[in-house]
C-alpha cells in the first residue's frame, strides 16, 4: 500500500497535465467554431466543449478511457470493432515473432562464445541491424516475402524477431561468459567436454542474464509486430487501427489503440518477470 | 614413507609473457612427492606456489624442465583423472544442492545414478555434512562451503588431492577444525596431498614435507621433512618439536628475502 502512493500521485499529475493540455490545445478550434458562429465563448464553455470534441488534437483521458472501454466490452470478442480481435491478431505475431528472435538470439550467442571467427564477426552485424530504422526495412521484408507467396503471420513475425532478437544475443553472451576463471578450471580438472561446460555451467550461469533480455526483447517484439501491420495496409490488428485512425482524423481510436498496446505491453513484461521469479527461486538463485 | 614417486619435477621453469615482458614464475624447481605424502608449499605472495600447483594440474603448462604426475605428463593425468583440485573459494554453484554440487563431478564423469548417490552420501559423511545434502549452498556457513568443495574434489576418488589455500578465507577457528579435520580424512584415506598455504604453523601442523619458497624469480628455497609423527593433535603446536620446524621454516623464508629487502 506505501508503494502504491507515490504511483498514484505520480499519475494524478500526469492526468491533470493531460486535461491542462487538452484544454490549451482543443481551445483554438472551439474559439474559431464560435467566431464563425459570431458567438462568445464563457471560460466554463471553453472547457466544456474542448473535452467533448469528436476529433480533438488532443482527446481527454476520460475519452480515451471511454473508447477503449467500448472496444473492449461494447462487442463480441470475435468483431472487427473489437480491441481484443485486433489485440489479439497483433499479439499472436508478437509471440511467435519473440519466440523466434529468441531462439536466432541464444544460437548466435552460443555460436559467438564457442566459434572465434563468429566472435568476431556476428556482433557488428548484430548492432548494425539495429541501426536501419525498422520502418524502412519493414516494407521490403513484407513486399519480399509476399512475391514468394508468405503472407499474412509470418511476415509480422518476422518483423518482430528482428527487433528483439537482438537484445537476447547481447545479454546471452554476456551470461555464457560470466562463469569466471575458477569455475571453468574447475571444469577443466574434470576433464568436462565443451558440450557438459556449456550445460552444466554456462547455461544456468546466464538464467538471469536470459530474463533481463526477455524482457526487453517481449516489449520490442510487441513493437516490431505493430509497425508490421503499418505500411501493408493491413486490415486487422493494433498497427492497422493506428493506421486507420490516423487516415480518418479519428484520434481517440488512435490513442485508445496505444494504450491497447501499452497494456499488451505491460501484461507480456509481467508475464514474462513472473516466469522468471519462478524459475530463478526453483534454482536456488533468490531466497 | 616415500615408496615411489607421485609428483617428479626436474628442473622445471615456468615463464609467463606478459605485456610488461617475461615474468619467471618458477625458476629451476626439483621436488619429489612421494605416495601418501602430505606436502605444503608455502612462501609469500608471488613465490609460484599456486603456479606449481597449477602446473601439476595441468592447468599452467610448464616453459622447460620435466614434471610428471603418476609417471605421466600432467595433461595425461588431467585426462586420466588423476587428482581432485580444491580452489581457495568453495566456488558451488548457486543453483545446485550442496549433493547435486557433489554430484557435478560425478554426472561429467558418467558414473550410474545410483553410484553417484551412494558417493555423494560417503564423501558428504567424510567430510561430516551427512544430513545437509538437500540444502543449497547459501545456507551453509563459510566453512561448511569449503567441507563441500572438499568433498566434491573427493567424490571421483583420485588420488591425488590438489590444494590451493583451501582455507585462507576462513577465520582461525573455523580454520583450525578443519585443520584437525583434513588430517583426520588424510589418515583415513591414504591420499597424497600438495596443499598451498602462507600459514606458517598451518603448514608444520599439516605436512610430512614443507616446500618453502620464495619470489622473484619463483623457486624452492629449503624442502623440511617433518618429524612429526602422524597422529597429531592440536597442541601438538606447542612442543619444542614443532616450534624447531617452524623456526626452520621461517627463517627459510627470511632467506629467500634477504637481498631485495
Amino acid at each position: 500500500m506505501r508503494a502504491a502512493l507515490p504511483i498514484l500521485a505520480v499519475l494524478a499529475v500526469i492526468v491533470a497535465l493531460w486535461y491542462a493540455a487538452t484544454v490549451w490545445m482543443n481551445a483554438p478550434w472551439v474559439r474559431d467554431q464560435a467566431a464563425r458562429a459570431g458567438q462568445e465563448v464563457t471560460t466554463s464553455q471553453l472547457v466544456r466543449e474542448t473535452m467533448s470534441q469528436e476529433r480533438p488534437v488532443l482527446p481527454a483521458p476520460h475519452q480515451v478511457i471511454a473508447e477503449l472501454w467500448k472496444g473492449v466490452t461494447g462487442q463480441a470478442v470475435t468483431s472487427k470493432r473489437s480491441l481484443v480481435y485486433h489485440a489479439w491478431v497483433t499479439v499472436s505475431a508478437t509471440l511467435l515473432g519473440f519466440a523466434i528472435g529468441t531462439g536466432l538470439g541464444i544460437l548466435l550467442a552460443v555460436g559467438i562464445v564457442h566459434n572465434r571467427a563468429m566472435d568476431l564477426s556476428v556482433m557488428p552485424w548484430a548492432i548494425a541491424s539495429q541501426t536501419i530504422p525498422i520502418l524502412a526495412i519493414a516494407p521490403m521484408i513484407i513486399v519480399v516475402l509476399n512475391s514468394v507467396g508468405v503472407q499474412g503471420l509470418i511476415p509480422k513475425a518476422i518483423i518482430s524477431a528482428y527487433l528483439s532478437f537482438f537484445p537476447v544475443v547481447v545479454g546471452m553472451v554476456k551470461g555464457f561468459r560470466s562463469p569466471d576463471r575458477m569455475q571453468l578450471d574447475l571444469l577443466k580438472t574434470y576433464n568436462a567436454s565443451q558440450g557438459q561446460t556449456f550445460w552444466k555451467l554456462r547455461w544456468p550461469s546466464s538464467a538471469p542474464y536470459l530474463f533481463a533480455s526477455l524482457k526487453v526483447a517481449v516489449a520490442a517484439s510487441l513493437v516490431g509486430a505493430i509497425v508490421g501491420e503499418m505500411p501493408t495496409g493491413a486490415v486487422a490488428g493494433l498497427g492497422a487501427r493506428l493506421l486507420s485512425g490516423s487516415y480518418y482524423g479519428q484520434t481517440i481510436q488512435i490513442w485508445a489503440a496505444l494504450f491497447m498496446a501499452a497494456i499488451v505491453a505491460a501484461g507480456l513484461v509481467f508475464i514474462v518477470g513472473g516466469i522468471e521469479r519462478a524459475t530463478l527461486k526453483r534454482m536456488g538463485l533468490v531466497r | 614413507m616415500a615408496e615411489k614417486a607421485v609428483i617428479e619435477a626436474k628442473g622445471v621453469n615456468l615463464v609467463f609473457e606478459t605485456n610488461d615482458g617475461p615474468v619467471q614464475a618458477l625458476k629451476d624447481v626439483n621436488l619429489t612427492v612421494g605416495k601418501g605424502e602430505f606436502v605444503s608449499f608455502i612462501g609469500p605472495s608471488g613465490c609460484g606456489k599456486t603456479t606449481l600447483l597449477r602446473a601439476i594440474a595441468a592447468l599452467e603448462t610448464p616453459t622447460g624442465g620435466t614434471l610428471t604426475v603418476n609417471g605421466m605428463s600432467p595433461d595425461a593425468a588431467r585426462k586420466a583423472r588423476a587428482y581432485g583440485y580444491v580452489f581457495q573459494a568453495a566456488g558451488l554453484y548457486p543453483w545446485r544442492t550442496i549433493a547435486g554440487n557433489v554430484k557435478l563431478p560425478l554426472e561429467i564423469m558418467g558414473f550410474s545414478k545410483a553410484e553417484q548417490d551412494e558417493r555423494v552420501r560417503k564423501v558428504l559423511a567424510l567430510v561430516e555434512l551427512d544430513g545437509f545434502g538437500a540444502k543449497f549452498p547459501w545456507q551453509l556457513s563459510g566453512g561448511m562451503q569449503q567441507r563441500a568443495s572438499i568433498a566434491r574434489a573427493l567424490a571421483f576418488d583420485a588420488d591425488i588431492l590438489l590444494m590451493d589455500e583451501p582455507f585462507g578465507a576462513l577465520d582461525e577457528i573455523v580454520r583450525d577444525r578443519l585443520n584437525e579435520e583434513l588430517l583426520k580424512l588424510w589418515a583415513r584415506t591414504d591420499k597424497t596431498i600438495c596443499f598451498v598455504t602462507h600459514s606458517i604453523p598451518e603448514a608444520v601442523y599439516l605436512s610430512t614435507k614443507i616446500v618453502v619458497m620464495s619470489p622473484r624469480p619463483g623457486r624452492i628455497t629449503d624442502i623440511i621433512e617433518s618429524t612429526l609423527p602422524r597422529e597429531r593433535p592440536l597442541d601438538i603446536r606447542d612442543t619444542p618439536e614443532f616450534l624447531a620446524i617452524s623456526h626452520r621454516v621461517r627463517d627459510g623464508l627470511r632467506a629467500g628475502h634477504s637481498y631485495d629487502v
